[in-house]
């Protein structure tokens, strides 16, 4: 009996979300390819056996060629063929290039299932797969599946048990190729059709002129649109909660608490004119919700709505083709667009998705380049809603240095650093319009993934700020740094607890800057600085997990040495 | 009939793949994508300096580096 399932597969070919079926286990699933980096696992009931089910990231040959793909193969070699089943996911409306890896492996001995998944968009596409035919020339089980909307899942768990081995000689890879010639012509009819405007969207996003034209368009309406609707959702919902409902509870309580003591102090914070501020009384239950869910989180949903819309639609490649030229020159190749974009919501993923890059150097400058280049969104509300009151210039002016800096940086970090930067070598997915549905789906996973995150974090980082101030702990501290926070950035000498703090949540960071009255300039460079010295926790850890210790010393001195010459040149050249 | 390299025909040109003049890692690589000798392919755009080529294979879009394209020989009616 079977203990274990794998799911594998090309990428993009809907494997997560097949997995998500199977397990009712939530992971993302995106249109473009290497969406999967980490092996997620869950349990089906098959009889009343619970069977661990593994979904792998994609690969398109069982030899692998990036770290991604490495860890597919090496899992699915470890355990033993005779207690495994690996439902080998296609791409119904790509059958010829996917069967590449079913006859590799079934000719290995694997006992494979075959799940044609996409089948509807296939049909769409004029492509007829009789997949009765196929099983019997493969000589192993073939279900035709829409996973999106969850058809033939069913079947598919039903059929998993006769899954058995059927190796079959080892052919070359030109051998295998011919097979595949035949199989394909006895299997598949296509229909003719015309040319439908999805198709010619999809062609001239990849040639330069219009592709250059259209991503133009396309950058531009994405960031007005997170710009609306953060805005509409902090004007329309957060602040009038807060305003006019909450405010007044607080105000009652802090009347209670008698409006002084060390209660009151960590509860509500210090009165400003004798009212609650929400942006400078520093309590936990004033200062730490409002960063959090009046600031940060109406971002956060209209950041992750247009990116997951971008990334269902499979826009996300074609950036890569566009921007290959430039990031060649920075080390990296076009697809490390994917890791910077997902690093722009949080650094997190971004740097475990740089694992779609071929080499440890590419992972490297492109893990480091994040970390200091892209800000997350959550520092990036917080910047909107602090600079943004000075006027949009500054606000433009903050991702102007980033660019600026990433861009230098790379271009140093190419040329010292031994070794060469591989070639882009990828599959641009067809346009798909994902169901409504699934992308609220997508959306509510990874806001409540950001809460759950964050909010311990920002309420223990309001509370440990709270406690240093109702003690007066902060002089003694501040009055190390003060040599270089005065001398070198020109900011008052209390940043330097946004600054440490910031090596908890950035969002909070920016929040201690809000008591300080800060003059645009410094809000500039404090921000700026906040984006490129050291990454937050939860950044740093999963820098360590990636890169190991002495490339992670690496990048944290390369950190140190931007944020010392940044911030100088900030505050003595260019904005003096 | 002329021996070119992917980055030397014309856009919405169609060719022969007639070898792949790499090591054995990026003939595997190429070969596993779908790209091997006797496959048809249509380049479908070409971007300036040393920019991507992108390809129709079969019923895929791939987007290869230039060095990549470089390697790709192909012939030509």
């Amino acid at each position: 009996m079977i203990d274990k399932i794998f799911l594998l597969g090309n990428p993009n070919v809907g494997k997560s979300v097949v997995f998500s079926r199977l397990t009712g286990v939530h992971v993302i699933a995106s249109n473009y390819p290497g969406t999967t980096v980490e092996i997620a696992k869950g349990y089906l009931k098959i009889d009343e056996e619970k069977i661990e089910v593994v979904d792998l990231p994609g690969t398109y040959s069982l030899e692998s060629t990036s770290k991604a793909e490495e860890a597919a193969v090496s899992s699915l070699k470890e355990c033993p063929k005779d207690k495994s089943a690996v439902i080998n996911i296609l791409d119904s409306t790509n059958l010829e290039r996917n069967l590449f890896l079913t006859l590799q492996l079934i000719e290995e001995g694997f006992s494979v299932i075959v799940c044609l998944n996409m089948w509807d968009d296939a049909a769409h596409r004029g492509v007829h797969i009789d997949a009765e035919k196929l099983e019997e020339l493969l000589g192993v089980p073939v279900i035709s599946t829409c996973a999106i909307t969850g058809a033939g899942i069913k079947l598919l768990i039903e059929r998993i048990k006769e899954a058995h081995p059927s190796p079959k000689n080892k052919l070359s890879h030109e051998a295998r190729w011919q097979e595949i010639g035949m199989v394909v012509e006895t299997v598949q009819r296509l229909t003719h059709r015309h040319h439908t405007l999805r198709e010619i969207l999809e062609d001239a996003s990849v040639k330069p002129l219009s592709g250059l034209l259209i991503s133009c368009i396309i950058v531009y309406v994405s960031f007005k649109i997170v710009r609306f609707l953060g805005e509409l959702l902090i004007n329309k919902i957060f602040d009038p909660l807060f305003f006019d409902i909450y405010q007044p509870v607080l105000e009652r309580l802090s009347l209670a608490l008698g409006q002084k003591g060390f209660i009151h102090h960590s509860l509500i914070g210090e009165l400003i004119n004798g009212k609650i501020d929400f942006k400078q009384s520093l309590g936990v239950l004033t200062t730490a919700p409002y960063i959090e869910f009046a600031m940060v989180l109406p971002y956060v949903v209209s950041f992750y709505f247009i990116l997951s819309l971008l990334e269902d639609i499979g826009y996300l490649p074609r950036l890569a083709i566009l921007l290959d030229n430039l990031l060649h020159r920075l080390g990296l190749h076009g697809y490390a667009i994917i890791p910077v974009l997902l690093g722009f919501g949080c650094n997190v993923p971004g740097i475990l998705s740089t694992r779609v890059l071929e080499s440890k150097r590419e992972r490297f400058i492109a893990s480091t380049l994040i970390s200091i280049g892209v800000p997350c969104v959550a520092l990036q509300a917080m910047i909107f809603g602090l600079l943004g009151n000075f006027g949009g210039f500054y606000v433009a002016g903050v991702y102007l240095v980033l660019f600026s800096i990433s861009i230098i940086l790379g271009i140093i970090l190419n040329c010292i650093l031994p070794g060469y930067s591989p070639e882009l070598l990828i599959e641009i997915p067809p346009y798909r319009f994902p169901p409504l549905l699934i992308l609220g789906e997508k959306l509510y996973f990874r806001i409540k993934g950001f809460l759950v995150e964050a909010a311990p974090i920002v309420l223990l980082g309001v509370l440990v700020i709270n406690i240093l101030l109702y003690f007066s702990l902060l002089d003694s501290i501040s009055g190390i740094f003060a040599p270089v926070i005065q001398g070198l950035f020109g900011l008052p000498k209390e940043a330097v607890v946004a600054l440490i703090i910031g090596f908890l949540r950035k969002d909070v960071a920016v929040g201690m800057l809000m008591p300080l009255s800060l003059s645009a300039k410094q809000l500039f460079i404090a921000a700026t600085l906040l984006a490129i010295s050291f990454p937050c926790i939860a950044t740093f850890i999963v820098l360590l997990k990636e890169l190991g210790l002495k490339y992670l010393i690496g990048a944290t001195g390369i950190m140190i040495a931007v944020s010392m010459v940044v911030g100088s040149i900030l505050n003595f050249v260019i904005l003096r | 009939m002329r021996k070119l390299s992917l980055i030397q025909i014309k856009e919405n040109q169609k060719a022969r793949v007639l070898e792949i003049s790499g090591g054995r890692i990026l003939q595997h690589k190429m070969m596993s994508m779908g790209i091997y000798p006797g496959r048809e392919i249509t380049k479908l755009s070409h971007f300036a300096i040393r920019g991507p080529v992108v390809v129709k294979v079969g019923r895929g879009v791939l987007a290869l580096g230039y060095g990549v394209a470089a390697k790709i020989i192909v012939e030509t009616e």
